[in-house]
């Protein structure tokens, strides 16, 4: 790098790139052998339980873990805490 | 004993075939039986790139769907007597093949002694690129040190994991190499580039080679002549190491680092 490259130096970006890669990389991993209805799944859940109590979306996990000769389904929905009168 | 050895990447352009033509062309050098076959079907390229290309007369479909023998169709290579390449059809489409013909070449080559086989996929994770890595015993992934290239590569290494004979017969799956090109010791050093450790570390894989930038690459696909073949080469010694590599030898890496430059280079850049 020399003194004429110091005045017209973009910022380095690298370690940009690597980070977002980290991100997406590991995101895409996870979803890696999932049954791709699972996203549709969880909505029209939501949508469901959303009639009779009032849950927040972040708040439903959808899993399906593998085991010697069977998967299972995994769901959890938490439910929001009772408001006291 | 032979081993199949796929060079595959998802991304295009990233140096699959220029990879592929050098690591067979390294492998015969030391006296190694290699075939090496082109599985992008309709977009044939490997055999301009090993210079053989006015002595394509059958190709990889002839030999699936029986129009000739699979020896009428390997084309012995002018420079190393123990290397062939298998062309891609250029008329066909993908379609054109199938797991059971692929299977058919295979052991017809494994059964003719070759040693190595290497199959040189399409970009992509379409029927080409899935039967290239179907069989295969390792995997060299070609990636440049960029986000797409990179993200591409872990949907490939995905499909290594899940997608071949040896993931589904569970012995083991494919062995997953990692192969850098276009690596640039200087972007790296200003913070431009990520480094080999950076890549290695997003993906998870052990390094098998890292290959510089460098003009030779193009010179060579110009002359129809691998690069590897050119002893001048920061690049062809950068091959010459991945295969040195895959042959079990520890070779220390080469080319990652920016050469020290005097101090007027450093001060008026250069």
């Amino acid at each position: 790098m020399g003194l004429l490259a110091l005045f017209r130096r973009t910022p380095p970006t690298a370690n940009v790139a690597k980070e977002r890669l980290r991100i997406i990389v590991a995101q895409e991993r996870n979803a890696r052998g999932r049954p791709d209805y699972l996203p549709l799944l969880r909505r029209e859940l939501l949508e469901v339980i959303r009639k009779y109590v009032n849950v927040d979306p972040d708040a439903i996990q959808i899993n399906v873990e593998r085991e010697e000769g069977h998967e299972v389904l995994e769901f959890s929905v938490a439910l929001p805490e009772k408001v006291r009168p | 004993m032979t081993e199949i050895i796929v060079v595959t990447s998802g991304k295009g352009g990233v140096g699959k075939t220029t990879t592929s033509a050098s690591i067979a062309s390294g492998l015969a050098r030391r006296g190694k039986r290699v075939a090496v076959i082109d599985f992008d079907i309709g977009l044939r390229n490997l055999d301009l790139i090993m210079g053989c290309e006015r002595r394509v007369v059958y190709d990889f479909v002839n030999v699936i769907q029986g129009d000739c023998t699979l020896k009428q169709a390997l084309i012995k290579d002018k420079r190393n007597e123990t290397l062939f390449v298998l062309a891609a059809s250029q008329t066909r489409d993908k379609d054109a093949l199938s797991a059971e013909g692929v299977r058919r070449v295979l052991d017809e080559l494994i059964a003719e002694g070759f040693d190595y086989i290497i199959c040189d996929s399409p970009a992509g994770i379409e029927k080409g690129a899935h039967l290239a890595m179907y069989f295969a015993d390792r995997a060299v992934v070609v990636v440049n040190p960029e986000v797409s290239s990179v993200r591409d590569s872990d949907r490939i290494l995905g499909l290594l994991a899940s997608k071949t004979q040896r993931a589904e017969k569970g012995n083991g799956g494919v062995k997953e190499h990692l192969l850098l090109t276009r690596y640039s010791p200087k972007r790296v050093a200003t913070g431009e580039m990520m480094s080999v450790d950076d890549v290695k570390e997003i993906l998870g894989l052990d390094v098998i080679g890292v290959v510089p930038e460098s003009p030779d690459v193009l010179s060579a696909s110009n002359a129809g002549t691998p690069v590897i073949l050119n002893d001048q080469s920061d690049a062809a010694s950068a091959y010459e190491d991945a295969v040195a590599r895959l042959l079990g030898e520890t070779v220390p890496l080469r080319f990652v680092d920016e050469p020290k430059k005097g101090f007027f280079a450093r001060m008026f850049g250069g």
